[in-house]
């Protein structure tokens, strides 16, 4: 039994976490995410959850704390944006590393500088080799539902790699929407308890974390985080399988919409995804046969099933919601590129957009699907929404 | 011994046997070596105490030299030693001084 809720993205993700109910949280507030925290702290103060809750001085000591508690064989969480993910930095890799199956929300905000609070994707695309699985979620219902399923993948054994929840700042963080949620129980039954690998308070079997690794070993244990990556995309599908079981929402590593029959394809991540749709409504009650893929799984990058996906397009656009400076174009379109060389020939041109919470609306996306329509194309990203 | 390949190694750089340290041989990072003058040393065992890797020998409660396979010659047991005992010199020197293959130096009159 579900039952619904008028929730923000934050409070969504709170009420997942809650159910979740970790054995720790490690955190440090900043905007976007602070709600999202406030709200698990109350949660937490109240006696609804028993989740040894630690404040910490910084971020970089809240992913410390994680990765600690993770190793000694807790099931851990915690949440950031930009900056805070900016100062975590050197733990992020070393939890992935570690193969610490950690998940953390990340409400998208943009890089400073200059300092703003507002949504763009930089934060998460700076993780984006970092090792950690990331799932881009469009409205409060997917961050609930995603949370969940999250823990379910990283703690997977063929995985073993922490996952970060990414949904925009504000945009969705601090939108109240309806949101369906689980019961308690239900939750707790889909997550199952946590069974760690070589926990280090298995004190009669002790072992080493992190030790020194030098040239004769480092490089297998990197491979063997890349395959881990390979399997995740199955492991992806089959949670959104199981998690439909449960909830009768489905989930994947992309959604098609209106795509079967359509010429011109937007992709993008996030809350654009549901402008977007709007804008392909708008063109198909024209008569224009377009679509929209929305990208929920990003790392792993699912580039055959994006090849597969595209191949029947005339042209694709990638809107990016940040940039990669390497005065070419986005990174979600540099990937689509690198995906579809030698499988599919479809023109893909690149919009990178929104940042720094730049409004994007119905008609500025319409106007992609024009000049898909119209055959505008250029191998450099444009830019969307910007001032002359 | 065979270097174990990506599959077989447990993940994550995690080593599953304890008290693994005592075969990763670090003598062989040395530039300096300490020797000890037991005609001086006290037996207070600060060195023993404070030596980062294990590397000090100890039997019936007296120092009895250097574990040289493991010493890094960091020098911190010559810099706690409160009789000054223990020298540090180079490992290039280390045949132009006297000492036994523990570190141990030669007795005065033995020397003389």
């Amino acid at each position: 039994m579900s039952k619904t809720l008028p929730l923000t993205g934050n409070y969504a993700c709170a009420h997942a976490m809650a159910q979740i109910e970790p054995d720790v949280v490690a955190c440090y507030p900043i905007t976007p995410q602070t709600e999202l925290m406030h709200k698990f702290a109350d949660f937490v103060a109240d006696g609804k959850v028993k989740t040894e809750f630690i404040l910490v001085e910084s971020e970089h000591s809240a992913m410390s704390a994680c990765v600690g508690a993770a190793a000694a064989g807790a099931r851990v969480m915690t949440a950031t944006s930009s900056q805070g993910l900016a100062l975590m930095w050197e733990i992020v890799y070393i939890a992935s590393s570690l193969r610490l199956p950690l998940v953390m929300p990340l409400v998208n905000r943009a890089l400073s500088g200059p300092i703003n609070i507002h949504c763009d994707h930089s934060d998460a695309m700076g993780a984006r080799d970092s090792g950690w699985i990331q799932l881009f979620c469009e409205n409060s219902q997917e961050v609930y539902d995603t949370t969940v399923q999250a823990v379910k993948i990283a703690e997977n054994k063929e995985v073993l790699l922490p996952v970060m929840v990414c949904f925009d700042g504000f945009i969705i963080s601090h939108t109240t929407e309806r949101v369906d949620i689980l019961e308690d129980h239900e939750v707790k039954e889909f997550v199952g308890q946590y069974q760690p690998d070589h926990p280090l308070l298995d004190v009669d079997h002790p072992v080493t974390y992190g030790p020194l690794d030098l040239p004769d070993y480092y490089f297998e244990h990197k491979k063997q985080e890349s395959d881990a990556m390979k399997n995740a995309t199955q492991v992806v599908i089959d949670v959104g399988k199981a998690y439909k079981a449960l909830s009768g929402r489905e989930y994947g590593i992309f959604e098609k919409y209106l795509t079967e029959d359509a010429d011109y394809i937007i992709l993008c991540m996030g809350s654009t995804a549901g402008t977007a749709k709007a804008a392909a409504d708008d063109q198909r009650a024209r008569g224009n046969k377009v679509g929209v893929l929305k990208l929920r799984m990003f790392r792993p990058f699912p580039a055959d099933e994006l090849a597969q996906a595209l191949a029947g397009a005339k042209a694709v656009a990638v809107l990016d919601r940040a940039d990669s400076f390497n005065a070419l174009g986005g990174p979600l379109w540099g990937d689509l590129r690198s995906a579809l060389y030698g499988k599919c020939s479809v023109p893909v041109s690149n919009y990178i957009y929104g940042l720094g919470g730049r409004d994007i609306d119905i008609d500025m996306i319409g106007q992609v699907f024009e000049d898909l329509k119209a055959g505008k194309y250029s191998d450099k990203a444009y830019y969307l929404g910007v001032r002359e | 011994m065979a270097e174990k390949g990506y599959k077989e190694l447990p993940i994550g750089g995690k080593i599953l046997q304890a008290g693994n340290s005592v075969r990763y041989e670090t003598g062989s990072w040395r530039t300096y070596r300490p020797v000890v003058d037991k005609e001086k040393c006290i037996n207070c065992l600060r060195c023993w105490i404070l030596c980062p890797d294990a590397s000090i020998y100890v039997e019936d409660e007296e120092m009895t030299g250097y574990d040289y396979v493991h010493c890094k010659g960091c020098g911190i047991c010559a810099q706690i030693c409160p009789v000054e005992a223990i020298e540090i010199i180079l490992e290039s020197d280390k045949d132009k001084v006297k000492a036994d293959a523990r570190g141990i130096k030669p007795k005065e009159v033995e020397q003389s």
